[in-house]
């Protein structure tokens, strides 16, 4: 029960201190949002920054893994004559015998799809358009978790065959045939009539900015023999049962390659392996530390913001002596007055957290209307905002306080 | 009323003595004081500026330690006692009167009054904090300015809710530091009359003062001179402040019938 007494008390007198901290603030309106700015601007940009930062890298990841889910894509190297480099997947290495030895060879692999691809003219409807065609296996969709938006993907007997089908992507389908379904129309690319049997649903920009939904997809063995004309790949697609098996996978099918190509050690390899998992990986650290880098030069402010309030508290001690001496004489402690000081440097900084949070979402919502993605407002920073705003206003309180408490009441009560 | 049970005195100092050290010098404020103030005693210390006055009130408030003798407040030891006692002490046996009022500005009367409850342990409940604040401020005459800032008041009035705030604790003494030093002569008559009537009713009176107009309404003289007691006298020719007021009045009303 005494005990209870005492946590009574103790409430009682921290309401009270409280009070009267609050009416001193209400005292200095001016005086007292000007202090709390500082901490207002550091919490709101820690808040925005780590929003924006947040939201940025969570599109980042998403486009990344837009590629498809676990994606290992092998490319053949680049080409050199006389000097000139003619970029990845331009040397003649992948054949479709790597691609058949990769799929019956690398345990982890549950999809497949070599990839031939050029830009060609497609014509139909009386328009003609330039866009890429990719000769791909019935695989792709699942490899690049596509999905269609009508009709449906070639299978593989019609890779055997080599059939003239196509999937259009809507971009492309958009340019040839307007709001006109494409699905059962005809389009000619390199003269060679194609079928369209599926139309692909919108993907939108992907990672390097290019547009995922201007392409026509067709068999391989199609495009090898129709349109490129080569017996080369410039890519294969593999995906890999799951994320931690993928840098396994990546040996095994860098191994089976240069055994395949009978590549020495230590001669430059003739393909590349992208690793979609390590890009994503490497991208989402790259973010991880731009967010924290703008959290902390955010992080400054919040101390310019503590310094701001410790200078108007010593100000205010200075002003307020004599209140202080006829408080000492009526029997204020010194741990009484240090109270008083240190809970109207808290209030003041929590109020500016709270204000500045406020604004920070404010601003998040601003900056989602000019960039194309969604800022996250994390409760992890809010709670963050929120504690060091207090532990500023105790930091930075403290020395007034302790000044307010230890002042002589005779001479504070002389003070003029 | 006048004849108190406790017995002992309010004030027991024996060979009291102050020393300051500014820089190298030696300022020996107040050297061996010897007194007894008794319960329901109304005593005036006098003494020019530099004869020690201010510095023995402020050592009688226990805002301040004497250096030498003792000092025993209502039989308690003062010279063993750290910050945190003084104050507890202060809130629970002393009250303040000053001359420049000293009252928390933009502040209501009531609140003024209620300050020194804010600080007494126990806690004073909110309700009966209110109760005794305005009990007081009826005894001074202030019942209804309970909610004027004191920038609202006269210096009489301002200074009446400083011996409100001074008496709301139920203190042991009241110590008044030249209560009148800022008042007028007609102000001050009548708040010697508040004083009057207050330690008519048991209450006990310290009062520092340099005009012997004022000391004249006191029950005891005690005049200070470097540091030191000088005189300590009954004093028995003690004017009335009633009275005084009361001939004030008739000679106004006399002028005003001329």
């Amino acid at each position: 029960m005494i005990f209870l007494d005492y946590i009574r008390t103790f409430l009682l007198r921290t309401l009270q201190t409280l009070l009267i901290s609050l009416r001193a603030l209400r005292r200095n309106k001016m005086r007292s949002i000007l202090t709390a700015l500082g901490i207002i601007i550091g919490v709101a940009s820690v808040v925005a920054m780590v929003a924006v930062g947040n939201g940025a890298q969570a599109r980042i990841t998403s486009q990344v893994s837009a590629l498809g889910q676990n994606l290992l894509s092998v490319f053949a190297g680049s080409r050199k004559s006389g000097g000139v480099n003619s970029g990845l997947g331009s040397a003649s290495a992948l054949t479709l015998a790597d691609a058949d030895a990769i799929g019956r060879e690398v345990p982890d692999v549950v999809a497949i799809s070599p990839e031939a691809t050029t830009t060609a003219q497609a014509i139909a409807n009386g328009r003609n358009w330039s866009t890429t065609v990719a000769g791909e296996s019935p695989d792709y969709l699942k490899i690049r978790d596509w999905k269609l938006a009508s009709g449906s993907m070639f299978t593989g007997r019609e890779v055997r065959s080599a059939a003239k089908v196509a999937v259009i992507g809507s971009k492309t389908a958009n340019e040839l045939f307007g709001p006109l379904n494409p699905v059962g129309q005809t389009v000619r690319v390199g003269n060679i009539p194609f079928v369209i049997i599926g139309l692909l649903e919108s993907k939108g920009a992907g990672m390097g900015g290019q547009n995922q939904d201007d392409r026509i997809i067709i068999p391989y063995t199609t495009a090898m023999k129709r349109i490129t004309g080569e017996k080369y790949l410039r890519s294969i697609n593999v995906q890999i049962g799951s994320a931690d098996r993928m840098k396994i996978a990546q040996e095994q099918i860098t191994s089976l390659l240069c055994q395949r190509h009978r590549l020495a050690a230590g001669r430059d390899n003739d393909f590349n392996i992208f690793n979609q998992k390590e890009i994503a990986d490497t991208v989402n650290s790259i973010s991880k530390i731009i967010t924290l880098l703008l959290g902390s030069i955010a992080g400054i402010s919040l101390v310019v913001g503590g310094i701001g309030i410790m200078n108007i508290m010593l100000v205010s001690v200075t002003e307020r002596t004599r209140e202080i001496g006829i408080r000492i004489a009526v029997g204020a402690q010194p741990g009484d007055i240090k109270l008083q000081f240190l809970t109207e440097a808290i209030t003041l900084s929590l109020l500016g957290g709270l204000i500045g949070v406020l604004l920070g979402i404010g601003a998040s919502k601003l900056v989602e209307v000019f960039a194309d993605f969604k800022a996250i407002v994390s409760t992890g920073s809010i709670i963050l905002a929120f504690g060091v705003s207090f532990a500023i206003g105790v930091f930075f309180g403290f020395y007034p306080a302790r000044k307010a408490a230890q002042l002589d009441p005779i001479e504070a009560l002389r003070y003029e | 009323m006048n004849t108190p049970v406790n017995t002992t005195p309010v004030i027991q100092l024996r060979d009291l003595a102050k020393t300051y050290q500014t820089g190298e010098v030696e300022v020996k404020a107040v050297r061996g004081v010897t007194l007894d103030i008794q319960r329901g005693d109304f005593m005036a210390i006098m003494g020019a500026s530099g004869s020690g006055k201010s510095t023995l009130m402020n050592t009688l408030g226990c805002l301040d330690q004497p250096t030498g003798g003792n000092y025993l407040l209502d039989g308690i030891a003062v010279a063993a006692l750290n910050r945190k006692e003084l104050a507890k002490l202060r809130n629970k046996k002393l009250g303040f009167v000053f001359q420049s009022f000293n009252l928390l500005a933009r502040t209501s009367a009531l609140e003024n009054v209620e300050l020194p409850m804010f600080y007494s342990q126990p806690l004073v409940p909110l309700r009966e904090r209110h109760h005794r604040a305005m009990q007081t401020l009826e005894k001074v005459g202030l019942g209804n300015r309970l909610g004027h800032y004191p920038s609202q008041l006269s210096g009489g009035q301002q200074q009446r809710i400083a011996i409100a705030r001074a008496l709301v604790n139920k203190p042991e003494l009241v110590l008044a530091d030249e209560p009148t030093g800022n008042l007028d002569t007609r102000t001050s008559i009548e708040l010697m009359g508040l004083f009057q009537e207050l330690n008519d009713s048991g209450i006990t009176i310290v009062m520092v003062t340099h005009e012997l107009d004022i000391a004249a309404y006191c029950k005891r003289i005690v005049v200070m001179r470097d540091g030191q007691v000088i005189s300590d006298t009954r004093n028995e020719k003690r004017r009335s402040a009633v009275e005084e007021i009361a001939t004030l009045d008739q000679a106004e009303q006399k002028a005003k019938l001329a």
